[in-house]
């Protein structure tokens, strides 16, 4: 009959515990536990040289993917052609988005309240689809980008100011899909 | 024809006794007067005139008499109001007590600056008898009953009062006035309704943006925003009843017109393919497929507006690099420019709205980095400035092709207001409340509630 080493327990019973978020650990550490940042269960300490696994460290990853993905880019007046700003933007979205071939956006078109009203709802969807060609020209399918626009009807900033106006000629990137489980690039 | 004066007037009344009973009496009856030169010396002071003859630049001067009945004096305010909106009416205070039917003392009348006088009863049947009598001929000029709702007060009661109002403005001028007309706009993401002298804004839809009039009165087309298109719908602002006239996701169609014959609807979509451009559709308003009728090649074509006729379509497009006016036929062809390059400006020309009668396109104008309200005549091409304070932006011409509707943020906050084009005299419309922008005027309402 085969003995079953305790190290092969643990080994064995460690992705399981990881897998279901249990909030009980499978090996209660003798020591008491470090304070981390509220994420359940603590990380493992089993008393042989298994290295931890850390939970936190990988939400904080995939929230920083997701923050990437849906990081804002800002436009000049009267101009849909993207700033430097903007291109490195694009350019953190792109490692993101080729990690994570499910994931797919939608670029939003927004527009300072100058001019005319409906002609900003045109020119908000020109700013988004230039965020979305510079991503297709890059490698990223089309089919994975949607554009849309709301013109000025959506300011984040109200007022008339030049600020207020620079803060909402903007492009808003939201997830569509493919948005959980972000595998960090 | 008398110069357009600029409206400062309030207030100045008409001396009296111009010329005699004879020269009265050949004005009436359409005559060449007999003695032209004595009737157009000193009595006649700046801009309002005494004889029932619409002269451009004058208003004539009318007095409503005191009505009597519980909502008499709502009526004669209503009426006055209206006189005096319509710009081509000078409002007399009135004198003396209402006596339905009794005889009009002309001397006194004349005496206190009126060249006609309204004199109106409440029948028992709640319909309102109206009399107009020529001061100067001593007589009454026309006559007629109007139905009026027995719900007084209400917004179909108020329109029957304007019906008269517009009615009285035809038996004078020849023409009939405006008072019985709304105006549709864009409010906290919803389509509202102000009637044209300003009372009774309400919201009739619960979303929707940049609305249009169906030539009936009865339906307002307009756009929504939802998260992942735009698409137009249809409202009957009686029963509230709603209809998608378009539903496609990744597609953003805006700014619909309905024909002036009813059965279409031109509109801007742009596609997800070619996100970057937009293109004109016409399609029928009962619903059914859109046609396209410009050719983009990456340009944005949109706010289209329809001659009276149906003919035609003015629309903005960037073709150029910059957006400019242009005209089309209906299905698109033979599109010209009519807006040119000025000079050193960062020219952007939109919204453009058709004067009934054709003459005028309205249209607005960036200048020195504000938008102002231009007009352009379509015959010699001369361009007028109407507004110069503020950013005016979206005009919409009324049914009497001399008012124009539009916002502005002149006062502050971006509100609607009206200019006369003849006069340029400017009146706000809606106050208070939150901002008011995209308006469009509607056809005149006769049966609507």
């Amino acid at each position: 009959m085969p003995r079953v080493s305790r190290l092969a327990v643990l080994l064995l019973a460690l992705p399981l515990a990881l897998g279901a978020c249990k909030k009980k650990p499978v090996v209660v550490p003798p020591e008491p536990m470090a304070p981390v940042t509220p994420v359940n269960p603590p990380p493992s300490t089993p008393a042989n040289n298994v290295p931890a696994v850390d939970d936190a460290a990988v939400r904080r990853a995939i929230e920083a993917a997701r923050a990437t993905l849906t990081q804002s880019i800002y436009y000049d007046y009267d101009s849909d052609v993207l700033r430097d700003d903007a291109r490195a933007t694009l350019d953190e979205k792109l490692r993101v988005l080729n990690a994570n071939p499910s994931a797919r956006l939608r670029i939003e078109g927004h527009t300072d309240e100058r001019g005319s009203d409906e002609y900003n709802l045109a020119l908000g969807r020109r700013r988004a689809d230039q965020a979305k060609r510079y991503l297709a020209d890059r490698g990223i399918d089309a089919s994975r980008i949607e554009t849309m626009s709301f013109g000025r009807e959506r300011p984040t900033v109200s007022g008339s100011s030049e600020e207020a106006w620079a803060q909402n000629r903007r492009g808003e990137f939201q997830i569509v899909a493919g948005g959980t489980d972000l595998k960090a690039p | 024809m008398s110069s357009a004066t600029r409206s400062t007037r309030r207030g100045s009344h008409a001396s009296r006794g111009v010329g005699g009973p004879l020269l009265a009496l050949a004005i009436s009856l359409g005559v060449p007067a007999l003695a032209p030169h004595a009737a157009s010396a000193q009595e006649r002071p700046t801009g309002v005139s005494i004889t029932l003859v619409y002269e451009a630049g004058k208003r004539i001067a009318i007095m409503v008499l005191p009505i009597a009945g519980a909502s008499g004096d709502s009526i004669k305010t209503i009426i006055q109001r209206d006189l005096d909106y319509s710009d081509r009416f000078q409002h007399v205070p009135s004198i003396g007590a209402p006596v339905a039917g009794q005889p009009i003392n002309y001397a006194l009348m004349a005496r206190a600056g009126a060249a006609g006088v309204v004199q109106a009863q409440l029948l028992p049947s709640g319909w309102l008898r109206v009399q107009l009598h020529d001061v100067t001929a001593k007589k009454v000029l026309s006559q007629g009953d109007f139905p009026l709702p027995t719900a007084v007060n209400t917004d179909g009661w108020r329109l029957g009062v304007h019906a008269i109002s517009d009615q009285i403005e035809e038996w004078v001028s020849g023409q009939e006035g405006i008072a019985a007309s709304r105006i549709a706009f864009t409010r906290d993401d919803r389509i509202w309704v102000v009637d044209s002298d300003g009372a009774s804004a309400r919201a009739v839809t619960p979303r929707g943006m940049s609305p249009g009039w169906h030539p009936s009165g009865r339906y307002l087309v307009y756009h929504v925003l939802d998260e992942d298109r735009h698409r137009l719908v249809v409202t009957d602002v009686v029963t509230g009843a709603q209809r998608s006239l378009t539903n496609e996701k990744g597609s953003l169609d805006n700014s619909p017109a309905a024909s002036p014959d009813g059965k279409s609807v031109v509109f801007s979509r742009s596609v997800e393919a070619t996100a970057s451009a937009q293109d004109l559709f016409v399609m029928p308003f009962d619903g059914g497929r859109p046609v396209r009728i410009s050719v983009a090649r990456g340009s944005i074509n949109g706010t289209p507006s329809w001659s009276a006729d149906g003919r035609r379509v003015a629309f903005q497009s960037d073709r150029s690099g910059r957006s400019e006016i242009y005209i089309a036929d209906a299905d698109g062809s033979n599109v010209t420019l009519l807006t040119a390059d000025a000079f050193g400006e960062r020219n952007l020309r939109t919204n453009p709205s058709w004067s009934p009668d054709g003459r005028l396109l309205a249209y607005s104008s960036m200048i020195g980095g504000t938008m102002q309200i231009l007009t352009i005549n379509l015959r010699d091409r001369t361009v007028r400035q109407l507004t110069s304070e503020g950013n005016n932006k979206a005009p919409s011409f009324a049914p009497d092709g001399r008012h124009i509707v539009f916002s502005s943020t002149r006062g502050g906050t971006e509100q609607l207001w009206i200019v006369d084009v003849e006069s340029g005299r400017p009146r706000q419309l809606v106050r208070g409340g939150s901002v008011s922008r995209l308006p469009e005027w509607s056809p005149r309402l006769t049966n609507t509630p």
